[in-house]
């Protein structure tokens, strides 16, 4: 059969729609794992013991299967007690609260590592539980945890793939579109993982800056 | 309910002949991206940090397309198990390459001196200073690797291999149960997983014994 | 507790501490303690170490509760019995009103000297930036660190940390300072910058209680001194009493070891 890379500029404008909406997608979901980690967190920290299990249970259950089963879960769950979301919210949720739980693990270990002193200094100016947590231990334990964080975005850039299996016609869905009409899987597959690595890098040169920027002010 | 129950445990059994498959690939190509990306060579050098590099940088369900939907087109015939196994396989070597190296970057330059002024040569030295005390340090991050390898085996249901999350899949489509169906495949997976935990803990705690 | 007939006479205590006591488990470390200070009165607790004089000052701030006894601050209990809600609510409140500074300073590292100063003003009275911003200004200029407002606490010396936290402390505009070994943490040649400080204050007229090792600070500044051993208080009196003349054995043996070793 042989390859031929001439039939990809034909599609370059679908593949790159869908590039968008991996980055657009990987934002969502990021930004819903950064929220819910950090709640997630503090509730496995402070909150009472019967609150405390069952989100236990929700975070051993996500941490012991696989994302694609949560996928699915997720995506045919929620139009199964009748709620109808678009393919693209079930992938930002699913993809974000799986993330939220690996994140969370980070935060707990973040904030249990900042200073007691910290906490003392802040409730003797008057600050609440609360308060002491929002303004002094978590900017500081967000700090400590932004490599990790930062790895787990990267690998969720990754996992992103996976939301194309529901339907979310992101980047590897386009290129399953394209694929459909040319039947040249290797080159588009190929193209799709180069497009992926070059986000990568980026997301990965960011990562430095960011943790760079934070040594600074330490 | 019950007339799935033989499809999970058949399913489960596959999952299970994946893990180990890629395990052991995994392994193998670790140990290969390991001692290349410490070799004295920097073509070698090169080659191991590329390989870690690409197969870490870009999604393990594009791996496994290209190698099975794309593989025909370059003469690579597989059928969706076996390029379940190999696909996964490479991409949990470049993990394992890294995890594998870290460990024995980490052993302290002390030892790898001490080892070359008694006169044991590069090889030697290797072989048994730097090795026997790695191996201890890589068990641990290694079981992680694993951990999350067995995950990934599900990304195989997407070229229709007929395991857990596949299973999970169909059923969830013919019996409207969420829910169920995936407490059924998650609980499966998380024996499975806890069966792995507890053979790579109890394989760390007898290499600190010794 | 020989000023103690003329003041009651005419006000009560400002900080009142009556048999306060503290146990961890069958460990007793504050047995039966009474403390009136008058405003603007400055006391130094001193002792040897594990005494109880920086868990009887934290238990003024209820960072480490008394489990008997009862702390007033003015007409206002501190360590009041109420349920856990509106408990939190009142120690914020009361916190407030005491400043407190602690012995490795604990300054919030990820904000700047201006934004460790101005965090509590604005959260907790509502204080705008610029009001904020004005108090920060003053407060920094009265401990001499205005200069570095804007620098990061990894920036500066252990004197000059202590000096941001003391600001920190007085930007609440609190009635009584406590100061937890406010010098001990600080290499030699920066302590004086601290107590320099501190004197400024007393000169104010800050109602102050200070657990200290420094004897000649406390002698220079304090108007009463407190020698605690193992849970009580030993003796009390004016430092020139205290220092020159102290009646106890325990005192006397404290002080000879003490100022024996701060002559080395």
């Amino acid at each position: 059969m042989g390859l031929d890379f001439t039939v990809i500029p034909q599609y370059l404008d679908i593949i790159l729609w869908g590039a968008l909406w991996t980055i657009l997608i990987t934002l969502g979901a990021a930004a819903v794992s950064f929220i819910g980690g950090m709640i997630l967190a503090v509730i496995a920290l402070y909150a009472p013991k019967l609150v405390r299990l069952p989100f236990r249970a929700f975070a051993f259950l996500f941490m012991g299967t696989p994302l694609l089963l949560q996928l699915f879960l997720i995506y045919f769950g929620l139009v199964q007690v009748g709620i109808d979301v678009p393919a693209v919210m079930a992938g930002i949720i699913g993809l974000g609260l799986h993330f939220a739980v690996y994140n969370s693990e980070l935060f707990q270990t973040g904030i249990l590592a900042v200073d007691k002193g910290q906490i003392e200094a802040a409730r003797t100016l008057g600050l609440g539980r609360m308060q002491a947590l929002r303004k002094v231990v978590v900017p500081q334990a967000i700090r400590d945890v932004i490599p990790p964080v930062g790895n787990n975005m990267i690998a969720l850039l990754k996992d992103s793939a996976l939301v194309s299996v529901i339907g979310v016609s992101e980047l590897t869905l386009s290129a399953q579109r394209a694929i459909g009409s040319t039947y040249r899987p290797f080159e588009f597959y190929v193209l799709v993982a180069v497009i992926y690595y070059i986000i990568n890098l980026f997301m990965e040169a960011a990562q430095r800056r960011v943790e760079r920027r934070v040594q600074a002010s330490r | 309910m019950q007339k799935v129950f033989p499809f999970f445990l058949e399913a489960a059994w596959i999952t299970v002949l994946l893990s180990v498959l890629t395990t052991i690939l995994g392994l193998i190509l670790g140990a290969v991206g390991a001692s290349a990306r410490l070799s004295r060579f920097a073509l070698i050098r090169f080659l191991g940090a590329a390989y870690v590099s690409v197969f870490r940088g870009t999604p393990a369900l594009i791996q496994l397309f290209i190698l099975y939907f794309g593989g025909p087109q370059i003469g690579i015939q597989l059928d969706a198990f076996q390029a379940g196994v190999i696909g996964l396989g490479i991409n949990a070597g470049a993990y394992m390459t890294e995890t594998m190296r870290g460990a024995i970057i980490a052993i302290d330059k002390g030892q790898i001196e001490a080892a070359r002024t008694v006169g044991l040569s590069r090889f030697q030295t290797m072989r048994y200073v730097v090795l026997p005390q790695a191996m201890r340090l890589m068990i641990r991050p290694l079981g992680v690797n694993i951990n999350a390898m067995i995950k990934a085996t599900a990304l195989v249901a997407a070229i229709s291999v007929v395991e857990l999350t596949y299973t999970a899949q169909r059923f969830i489509g013919s019996t409207y149960k969420p829910f169920e169906m995936f407490l059924i495949a998650g609980i499966l997976y998380m024996i499975i997983i806890y069966i792995t935990g507890q053979a790579v803990s109890w394989l760390d705690r007898k290499a600190r014994i010794s | 507790m020989n000023d103690q007939g003329d003041h009651m006479t005419d006000q009560k205590p400002f900080v009142d501490i009556q048999h306060a006591q503290k146990s961890y488990g069958a460990l007793e470390v504050l047995k039966d303690i009474n403390l009136q200070v008058q405003k603007g009165q400055i006391v130094a607790i001193i002792g040897p170490s594990g005494s109880g004089k920086s868990t009887l000052l934290r238990a003024i701030n209820d960072l480490d509760p008394l489990t008997g006894g009862e702390i007033w601050l003015e007409d206002k209990q501190i360590n009041k019995n109420l349920p856990h809600r509106q408990y939190e609510k009142h120690i914020n409140l009361v916190r407030q009103e005491i400043g407190m500074v602690f012995q490795h300073f604990n300054l919030f590292p990820h904000l700047t000297v201006r934004g460790n100063v101005t965090l509590a003003p604005k959260m907790l009275k509502g204080l705008s930036d610029a009001d904020a911003n004005k108090l920060a200004e003053e407060q920094l200029d009265k401990v001499g660190m205005l200069e570095r407002i804007d620098y990061y606490p990894s920036q500066l010396s252990g004197g000059q940390k202590q000096r941001v936290a003391i600001a920190r402390a007085l930007a609440m505009n609190p009635k009584v300072m406590l100061f937890d070994e406010a010098t001990s943490a600080l290499d030699p040649e920066l302590v004086e910058e601290v107590n320099l400080v501190m004197k400024k204050l007393a000169e104010e007229h800050m109602t102050m209680i200070i657990v200290t090792h420094e004897m000649s600070f406390a002698e220079s500044v304090c108007d009463r001194v407190l020698f605690m051993d193992q849970g009580v208080v030993v003796e009390e009196g004016p430092p020139e009493v205290m220092f020159r003349n102290p009646k106890n054995d325990r005192t006397k043996e404290f002080l000879r070891k003490h100022l024996a070793g701060q002559h080395r």
